[in-house]
């Protein structure tokens, strides 16, 4: 077996049984860039002599005993989103093309902690606007199940690069699906956790009441040691918990007979291009594995499904417009040359530094929170935000779990999207409604469309249930032979 | 289209968004904003009379903590982000004449 095909915690478990040392498992990933990154454009910046040095460092820590957990040594990747102490961070804009950040996401410096050795930064939405990893101002990344297409976004470099071999684990950023669509695309697993339980120190705001980081891994078991790792309360975010159940790993081992897990009916007729049937099919096969293994899953319905989207996209750019007025050429990132008054270098700056997507959704976002508009608009989705979170609650006083699709469809073409954004947007359709609840939501593989394209489920919880959705999603991987047999699957299918 | 964007209203939008489009960003950009007021509006078909706006979704508020110093001193690594600085200040063009 090739070591590029182990998953990132049989990785850990070699190397710290003194099978493989870490600069080896380096020189292995770094062979796979070598031949796949001219292609599909995972990163946006590549780190490989501090990748090479930390490596050392890391390699004597597990020698001294010093390092024993699941994630020591693992190469990692992380989105472009998150501060990284010395290497630049983009979040894929001209206007920080420049930046390095004097500190560390907390969750990057909890992964650091636990051993993981990092390869760079991948490619992203301009900051996380998008759902096709095609507005980044570095270009597009491809998908590798289809080099001709996405590999879905925002989150989309992350996932890709976990696909491909890239990287062992990636850590991702969820604001309305952008960890969960690019995994499904991909043909990865990706976790948005419970809104609190990942520290967003360091995360490059967008839409801050909705922002969550988190993992995107190979296999659920992975992806419950990531989320692990990261998890935590963080003084520095105020909206960070304290909670006290974030022993992920524990949940996999259990079974899940009696587990109630529900259909929403409505997500099965939505309006628009509508959904897969192909999509669709799979899902209710992944059903039936649940079923089989124990569950009891029934239909029902949930409401308010098509609300979400105008519902999101007026808090999301509302919140984006206010968080992006910090890139203004003062403090960092990039200024408009030749300027001699402050408000005109204001305005040059912004105009050149962000791309037509970024400037959509901070015009929106003006709009939105204008006064005579504001109670119209802003106000009004904070209200039906309010609603929508009530419809879980019902839910999840029958369910332990909603199950659906994570996209309607599997990876569109390059440049298929971008023409039509409100028909981009239709595509977040399964995805937003978890962020404006807070909800925690897993992406996993359940299969592929006839032209060889991943599709992916999506399993929801209720507040602080990960735990549940974590057991429901190892039975199904197990049962449906998923996780690293996906993954050499791919390996077959680009072969470059 | 039921949501008509003038150009006063767009100028205006601008001018809070700190942006300045060309006059083909701007046409481009009222016929985006109208068509998304326009899905945005759909919203009005459900009756949110007597629904609190939820800002947060859970019930965390006034979040302190012990106002004492942390870290160093890092406004040198600060500063080296910066376009412009000048005896360890940000620099920027003339603000007032």
């Amino acid at each position: 077996m090739k070591l590029t095909e182990l998953s990132a915690t049989q990785l850990s478990a070699r190397i710290r049984g003194k099978e493989i040392r870490v600069t080896e498992a380096l020189d292995e990933v770094f062979k796979v860039i070598s031949e796949k990154e001219g292609l599909l454009h995972c990163y946006v910046t590549l780190e490989r002599e501090k990748a090479y040095e930390r490596a050392k460092e890391v390699q004597q820590k597990i020698d001294r005993g010093e390092l024993t957990g699941p994630l020591a040594g693992v190469p990692f990747a992380l989105k472009d989103n998150l501060c990284t102490e010395g290497t630049r961070t983009t979040c894929s804009s001209k206007i920080l093309e420049n930046f390095v950040p004097a500190y560390s996401a907390e969750a990057v410096k909890l992964l650091e902690k636990a051993g993981a050795v990092f390869l760079g930064k991948t490619n992203m939405d301009e900051f996380a606007m998008g759902s096709t990893t095609e507005t980044s101002y570095f270009g597009v990344t491809r998908n590798p199940h289809d080099p001709k297409r996405v590999p879905g976004g925002s989150s989309g470099g992350s996932a890709a690069a976990v696909a491909a071999g890239e990287c062992f684990a990636a850590l991702g950023s969820d604001t309305g699906g952008s960890i969960r669509q690019p995994a499904s695309f991909c043909g990865v697993v990706g976790m948005k956790p419970t809104y609190g339980t990942v520290s967003r120190y360091g995360l490059v705001a967008y839409g801050s009441s909705l922002d969550q980081i988190g993992p995107i891994t190979r296999d659920v078991r992975d992806c419950a040691a990531v989320l692990e790792t990261i998890a935590g309360h963080d003084p520095k975010d105020s909206t960070s918990m304290a909670r006290t159940d974030t022993d992920f790993t524990s949940a996999l081992g259990e079974d899940i007979k009696g587990m109630r897990i529900g259909l929403p009916r409505d997500f099965f007729q939505i309006q628009g291009d509508g959904l897969d049937p192909q999509v669709a099919s799979a899902v209710r096969e992944a059903a039936k594995v649940l079923e089989d293994r124990g569950a009891v899953v029934e239909e029902f319905d949930l409401s308010l499904v098509e609300y979400a989207i105008p519902t999101y996209y007026t808090i999301a750019s509302a919140e984006a417009s206010s968080n992006l007025e910090r890139f203004d050429g003062v403090k960092y990132g990039y200024r408009a040359p030749g300027q001699e008054e402050l408000h005109a270098m204001y305005k040059k700056t912004r105009s050149q530094g962000f791309g037509p997507e970024v400037k959509r959704r901070i015009m929106l976002g003006s709009f939105v929170l204008s006064s005579g508009y504001y109670d119209a608009y802003y106000l009004k989705a904070l209200r039906v935000k309010a609603l929508i979170k009530r419809a879980f609650d019902e839910a999840f006083q029958k369910y332990d779990c909603i199950l659906g699709p994570v996209a309607p469809t599997t990876a569109p073409r390059l440049g298929e999207s971008l023409s039509n954004p409100l028909k981009m947007y239709l595509g977040d359709i399964y995805t937003i409604a978890v962020n404006l609840a807070g909800l925690p939501a897993i992406s996993v593989p359940c299969g592929r469309d006839d032209r060889g394209l991943p599709i992916g489920l999506q399993l929801i919880g209720d507040c602080y249930q990960e735990k549940k959705l974590l057991r429901a999603a190892y039975q199904y991987e197990k049962a449906a032979g998923g996780g690293i047999q996906e993954k050499k699957a791919v390996e077959g299918r680009v072969g470059l | 289209m039921a949501n008509y964007i003038s150009d006063e209203t767009i100028d205006y939008v601008a001018i809070l968004a700190k942006l300045e489009l060309s006059a083909q960003e701007k046409e481009q950009a009222k016929k985006d904003m109208a068509g998304m007021l326009d899905y945005i509006d759909r919203l009005n078909e459900l009756d949110t009379s007597g629904v609190e706006p939820m800002s947060h979704v859970f019930p965390v508020q006034n979040v302190f903590r012990e106002d004492v110093v942390t870290g160093g001193d890092e406004s040198e690594a600060i500063l080296s982000n910066a376009p412009a600085s000048k005896e360890r200040m940000f620099k920027v063009p003339r603000t007032v004449e």
